[in-house]
């Protein structure tokens, strides 16, 4: 396959970037995504130019440290796959790709394709736990959960905390990240004890943080390679509404 | 220090209460004290996280420091199966002295007894904080946990949370570690790579670490050192470990004393999907579960095998009578089931007998078709169809085995391009656990006072093969359960040292090494980048020191490692500044300790005259080709004390006992 890539570089957050041109040819179908970029890097290194800086580390979809807007959509054309995990077969030979970094204002841009996504763990920090301390634990078997609520809660703890969300929201916003840490601990009855803090906590974060606010587009869902779903934003809403009539305590 | 008799420093009394006897009589930090001892933690996977969370509980201040953007993207995160834990709840038999026997077995009699036997009793305790911290485990209908059984074991003791058990544990000490954060109790260093170990009066006492953003050199003091900062895995180059997986830190550590153990004890499983091309850049796991249902072949036929290499003839091209289902025809008691390291031996002779289906040559067929067919004809049964038609009993046998796997298949299409419904796999073993690391004793601290490891750092309990479901384990158990109480042991005696001033001269005197390090990489100039000299190491030590091995091979591996270290520092190009974000830099650093740690590798296997484990020499088999282990000679650990990279390593061993268990030979045929 023969390429064209417009890839957005960036020196540093102050500095003005632009969009550089860049050709590549020999591009196997085989090759992931992440690897065709090594491609190219491997080639200005050879040419003792400044390879492009992208975020990647497990490349089988589970890390969550990959990032970029391939074409308009966070982690590319495929649906229910990270950047890593998507393979050059799903691009036609002469095709002209753009790889951007995320776009949001919470998520400054460090060097070309890398963002700061610190915000999301703050998210965390400000409650998304539940307060044990090591060996404070009972017997694992002490409460029964119900086996669908178990899965239930499983399907939002398997948010991989990528910013996929939040890159695919016109307004920024990382509701969809926040609500699946709120509805998985809020779900368990460990979790419960806490949710009215919990949620309170973590929703005030967000807001610090410059994330927008959710206005139901719901393209979060669409390009989330986890398939986390905006119902969970629905149970964030009720928990949260709940909480603000009846909590005064939200530290 | 003795050459002969490194001391694990176990405590006497039976195995069953040696732990908890000596842990009640450990001598303890008070709470006004802790409050004035840092402790800084190296690494966020399950050992780091665990380890920072439970001693910012305590009231340490800890440091903790991770080269991600975030302590949740460590590779613990990809861990798929599970973990092992002897809570007996299917009432099978299962105990803690069940747990220590498989292990040690497992792990082919060259762990510590004592060691062993502590993880599998604080096993329990992990299942029971991670329920707490709200891991969700696999359930029952009854709401009670649920448990599958692995590889190795006759118990089902395994707990899991789908294929992403690593992810949710990992999360659950993230989460127990963000809260720390959040307390003040531990302060978080992300993008932060350490890059030098500061010893002061022969202790450790900090270390220089690389803001990653900035290129910056910062001096971080503490009383106590603490790595958890995995396995060497990507010596390889290609692994099943993440890419950023380094050894930097655990040679940095070795450069100031610590000692290397067992380092060529690693482990190479049997299903990964193989190689597709030079441009590869990681290996993926395919679950052990698969071969359950799997059936392991090669063609029979050289020119078969050529045919489907040069893509003129596929899998259903090749007749029955023709395909050598190697492993059933050489293990027909375990046949698709022997373990990890005998799977994947036999994997790699028909490949080098020229049977390989893949354009490398490098790959066999995983065949799910026979089990497509046996699940779809019991289905068509169970329906009450009769005479169902071929087509049927496949499209019925194919749902099943989509119920089982369906992820998995699902990955590896993604993957691949090809349907592994209509064509077999294609699969070849990969690196993807190293059991080897520094060396601890049963304080798990090193043989450098003040320095700790813990997790698959050390080299502490998997001995020479590593069991299915233990390395989650391991990591928890340390870093929850263990350090926090043997720390104690060196930090009680340190309560009147005060704060530790990062402007005294070994501070400076570390971070001037580092910068020389650095300038040293720059001045080169050369032509070649780092990512082409670690793939061209990862070639002579998977070659010579992968998945079989000989005195001849790894004498010659020396010398082109040594040459190939030549060459880095005589051609290395390196683009950008130090000064900046800049994962070249990062890179070449990290490909320079590889290539240091690849060559003590190679000297450890072949000081080890048997074959045990992971760790296969060809001069000691038995004559139909299994691996032979030499008890009276090699029952030791090696440790290897590093001289510089143009001196040999002197072995220190520390002699292994055993007086709980009775060593046998593991027999599968």
């Amino acid at each position: 396959m023969k390429l064209t890539l417009k890839i957005w570089r960036q020196p540093s957050q102050n500095v003005k970037g632009k969009f550089e041109t860049y050709n590549l040819d020999n591009v196997s179908e085989h090759m992931s995504f992440l690897e065709m970029l090594d491609v190219l890097n491997e080639k200005l290194s050879f040419e003792q130019k400044i390879p492009i800086a992208f975020e990647h580390d497990c490349r089988e979809g589970i890390c969550g440290t990959c990032s970029l807007v391939i074409n308009g959509q966070p982690h590319g054309p495929l649906q229910g796959t990270t950047t890593c995990q998507l393979h050059m077969r799903n691009f036609k030979d002469g095709e002209t790709i753009v790889i951007e970094p995320y776009r949001a204002s919470a998520f400054p841009v460090l060097k070309d394709l890398s963002v700061d996504r610190g915000a999301l763990d703050r998210i965390i920090q400000a409650g998304g736990f539940i307060s044990v301390s090591t060996g404070q634990a009972q017997d694992a078997n002490a409460v029964p959960i119900e086996k669908d609520v178990a899965s239930h809660a499983f399907d939002a703890a398997t948010c991989i905390g990528c910013g996929a969300c939040v890159a695919a929201c016109p307004n920024s916003s990382a509701m969809l990240f926040t609500s699946a840490k709120v509805a998985h601990l809020a779900l368990l009855p460990q979790g419960k004890v806490e949710a009215q803090k919990r949620v309170l906590n973590m929703v005030r974060q967000m807001d610090l943080e410059n994330f927008g606010n959710c206005s139901n587009i719901t393209a979060c869902e669409a390009e989330c390679p986890k398939g986390i779903s905006v119902s969970n934003i629905a149970l964030m809403n009720r928990e949260f509404l709940s909480a603000s009539f009846s909590s005064n305590d939200a530290n | 220090m003795d050459n002969l008799n490194l001391n694990g420093n176990v405590p006497s009394g039976d195995l069953a209460d040696k732990w908890t006897k000596y842990r009640s009589t450990l001598p303890l930090v008070a709470p006004n004290n802790k409050l004035k001892i840092e402790i800084i933690v190296v690494g966020t996977g399950l050992a780091g996280a665990s380890a920072a969370a439970t001693l910012g509980e305590l009231g340490y201040l800890v440091k903790c420091y991770t080269f991600h953007d975030s302590p949740r993207r460590a590779h613990s995160i990809a861990a798929q199966g599970g973990i092992n834990a002897a809570k007996n709840y299917r009432n099978d038999g299962d105990s803690v002295f069940r747990l220590f026997y498989d292990t040690i077995k497992g792990g082919d009699y060259r762990s510590r007894e004592a060691n062993v036997y502590r993880l599998a009793e604080v096993s329990t305790s992990i299942i029971d904080q991670a329920v707490a911290q709200g891991v969700p485990f696999a359930r029952e209908y009854g709401g009670l946990l649920d448990n599958r059984s692995f590889g190795g074991v006759q118990v089902s003791r395994t707990f899991y949370a789908r294929g992403q058990t690593g992810q949710q544990l990992l999360l659950g000490a993230y989460q127990s570690l963000s809260r720390q954060i959040a307390l003040g109790n531990v302060k978080m260093f992300t993008r932060h790579e350490m890059i030098e170990l500061v010893l002061k009066d022969g202790k450790a006492r900090g270390i220089i670490a690389r803001n990653l953003l900035t290129g910056e050199l910062e001096k971080h003091g503490a009383h106590a050192v603490v790595l958890a900062t995995g396995g060497y895995g990507n010596v390889f180059y290609l692994s099943t470990n993440a890419m950023n997986c380094n050894v930097t830190a655990a040679m940095r550590a070795v450069a100031k004393g610590a000692f290397m153990a067992n380092p060529c004890f690693t482990q190479i499983h049997p299903t990964c999907i193989p190689q597709m091309g030079e441009y590869q850049s990681k290996l993926t796991l395919m679950s052990e579960s698969l071969r359950n249902d799997g059936r392991v072949w090669v063609p029979a036929k050289k020119e078969d095998a050529k045919a489907i290499r040069d893509g003129v003839k596929t899998a259903l091209d090749i007749p029955e009578a023709d395909r050598d289902y190697f492993l059933e025809r050489r293990y027909p008691a375990f046949g698709n089931l022997v373990p990890r390291d005998v799977a994947s031996r036999a994997a790699k002779t028909a490949c080098d007998e020229g049977n390989g289906i893949v354009p490398t040559g490098l790959g066999v067929f995983l065949d799910f078709s026979a089990a497509i067919e046996r699940y779809g004809k019991s289905k068509a049964n169970i329906l009450g169809l009769s005479n169902p038609s071929h087509a049927k009993v496949i499209e019925l046998g194919e749902k099943v085995i989509e119920e089982k796997y369906g992820n998995l298949f699902e990955m590896y299409e993604k993957i691949s391009g090809e349907n592994p419904y209509k064509f077999p796999m294609k699969i070849y073993p990969a690196v993807h656990y190293t059991m080897g690391g520094l060396w601890v004793d049963y304080n798990l601290m090193t043989n450098v006072p003040g320095l700790f490891s813990i997790g698959e750092s050390n080299f502490s309990d998997h001995g020479a093969n590593r069991l299915g479901a233990s390395a989650l384990m391991q990591g928890l158990a340390d870093g929850y359960f263990v350090l926090p109480y043997t720390i104690g042991t060196f930090l009680s005696e340190d309560i009147s040292t005060p704060k530790l001033d990062v402007n005294a001269p070994e501070f400076t005197a570390a971070a001037d090494l580092a910068k020389q390090r650095i300038d040293k990489l720059f001045a080169i100039k050369g032509k070649q980048s780092a990512e082409s000299f670690h793939r061209r190491l990862g070639k002579i030590i998977w070659e010579y020191c992968g998945m079989s091995r000989s005195a001849e091979g790894l004498t010659s591996a020396r010398q082109q490692v040594r040459a190939l270290r030549d060459e880095f520092y005589a051609d290395l190009y390196l683009p950008g500044v130090a000064n900046d974000l800049n994962p070249e830099l990062e890179k070449a650093l990290r490909v320079a300790d590889f290539i240091d740690l690849g060559e003590i590798m190679v000297v450890d296997a072949l000081d080890r005259n048997e074959s045990c484990g992971g760790h296969f020499r060809e001069e000691y088999q038995t004559p139909d080709g299994e691996a032979l282990r030499r008890d009276d000679e090699y029952a030791y650990v090696s440790a290897w004390e590093f001289k510089g990279a143009d001196q040999d390593p002197v072995l220190h061993k520390e002699m292994l006992h055993f007086d709980n268990v009775e060593l046998k030979t593991r027999s599968y045929k």
